[in-house]
Parts: C-alpha cells; sequence; structure tokens
C-alpha cells in the first residue's frame, strides 16, 4: 500500500502532506471495502440457513424471520464499524 | 387470490420483521435525546446535529431492511434471498451516499457521527434482542393487545 501511494505521489509530482492523504484515502478505502466482505458473506449465510429452516418448518416461519432479521442486522453492524472507521480516516 | 408458489406467509399474517423494526424505532425516538444530549456536551452544536443525523441514518436503516425482507418474503423464498443479499449492498450505498453529501458541511463531526451510528445500531439491537429472545423462551409472556373490557376468565 505504502509503494502505491508513493507510485501516486510520484507520477502527481505531490508533496509529504498530499502524500499523507493519499495514504490515509487507500487505507479508508481498503477498510471500507474489506469490512464489507466478512458481513456479506455471514448474511448470505445467516439468510441461507433461515430459509432452509423455513423450508423444512414453514410454520415457525416467523419466529426464523425474526430471528434472521435480528442476525442480519447484528452481522451488519460490522459493515457500519468498517464504514465508521472510513470516514473518520478519510471520507 | 391464490398465494404464490414458494411465499414464506400469507399475506394476512403479521410481519415479524416489522413489528421487530418499528419496536427499534420507537426505542430509537426514545433515547435519541439523550445521545443527542450526551453528543452536543461532547462535541458542542456541531455533535448535537451530527448526533440526530446519525440517528436518523441507523433508523431508516432498520425500517428499510425490515421493509425489503417483507416485501420479499411475500413472493418467495428465492427473492427473499436475493433482496435481503442486494438489499444489503444497497443499503450500505444509502448509508454511505447519506454520510457523503454532508461531508462538508459546516454542521458535521464526523467522530460524534461515528459514534452516533454503532452506539444507536447496536444499542437498539440488544435492546430489542433482550426481548425478544424473552419472548421466544415464554411465549405465554408475550404481550397481547387484549381489549381493558374483556370479560374476566375467573
Amino acid at each position: 500500500m505504502e509503494s502505491l501511494s508513493r507510485l501516486i505521489v510520484e507520477q502527481a509530482g505531490l508533496n509529504a502532506d498530499d502524500q499523507k492523504a493519499a495514504n490515509a484515502a487507500i487505507g479508508a478505502g481498503f477498510a471500507y471495502g474489506l469490512a464489507a466482505i466478512g458481513p456479506g458473506i455471514g448474511i448470505g449465510y445467516v439468510v441461507g440457513k433461515a430459509i432452509e429452516a423455513m423450508a423444512r418448518q414453514p410454520e415457525a416461519a416467523g419466529m426464523v424471520r425474526t430471528t434472521m432479521f435480528l442476525g442480519i442486522a447484528f452481522t451488519e453492524a460490522l459493515a457500519l464499524i468498517g464504514f465508521v472507521v472510513f470516514i473518520l480516516l478519510g471520507l | 387470490m391464490a398465494e404464490p408458489v414458494g411465499a414464506v406467509s400469507p399475506s394476512t399474517d403479521t410481519v415479524p420483521e416489522v413489528e421487530v423494526s418499528t419496536d427499534m424505532v420507537k426505542r430509537g425516538l426514545v433515547v435519541a435525546p439523550a445521545l443527542i444530549a450526551v453528543c452536543g456536551v461532547v462535541w458542542g452544536g456541531d455533535g448535537a446535529w451530527s448526533a440526530a443525523y446519525g440517528v436518523a441514518i441507523v433508523l431508516a436503516n432498520f425500517l428499510l431492511a425490515a421493509g425489503t425482507i417483507a416485501v420479499a418474503a411475500r413472493i418467495s423464498l428465492p427473492v427473499l434471498m436475493g433482496a435481503t443479499l442486494f438489499g444489503y449492498l444497497v443499503r450500505l450505498g444509502l448509508v454511505f451516499l447519506a454520510v457523503y453529501l454532508v461531508r462538508d458541511a459546516p454542521w458535521i463531526s464526523r467522530p460524534a457521527l461515528g459514534a452516533t451510528i454503532i452506539v444507536t445500531h447496536l444499542g437498539l439491537l440488544v435492546w430489542e434482542l433482550k426481548y425478544v429472545a424473552l419472548s421466544l423462551a415464554a411465549p405465554g409472556l408475550r404481550p397481547t393487545t387484549r381489549p381493558t373490557n374483556a370479560p374476566s376468565t375467573h
């Protein structure tokens, strides 16, 4: 990442402050992108298992959907934490 | 009208996601003044405005997620799967857009906004989870909307 930012700075002819800002922007982008991958996998797993449960036992669909919704929201909290790091580092 | 093939529940059933998210929104509106006051004390007026904006983002995110799932569940299970996953992407994009549009506004305090988003999201979820866990473990204790003038069984 450091070499990437140095390459950008050299190509654009920027100073040290600009390089620092570029580092922060690249780090923030990586933080947000990486933080969104895990919850994406987690939500897919939660919903997949919930659908399996609803297909096996349709009479329990209400309970399963309630639990699924909460599971999705908890998993999504990870992405929101990554997003907050992103806005604090360099939106 | 015939129910669509693969529908999770008939349209006349209650919609659990909407009930859960409505509960969380009500609780969020109750605790919002306290959050805004705390952020106002720590970060000043900008912090208070940012906290209000953060609470609004979180509550809108909950409502949108519940609405998406509720609509998709009435259609079919594959649609539910797709709507949930793509809904996640769309909602992340909307949250990003909501913050991006005000990033340079004079009333924005980024630490206050970030702290409010995390605290509100996790706090409301834990609060609701406590209630849901209790009502799932002991369904007999679940609150019902019984009319007050109902005849007594004793």
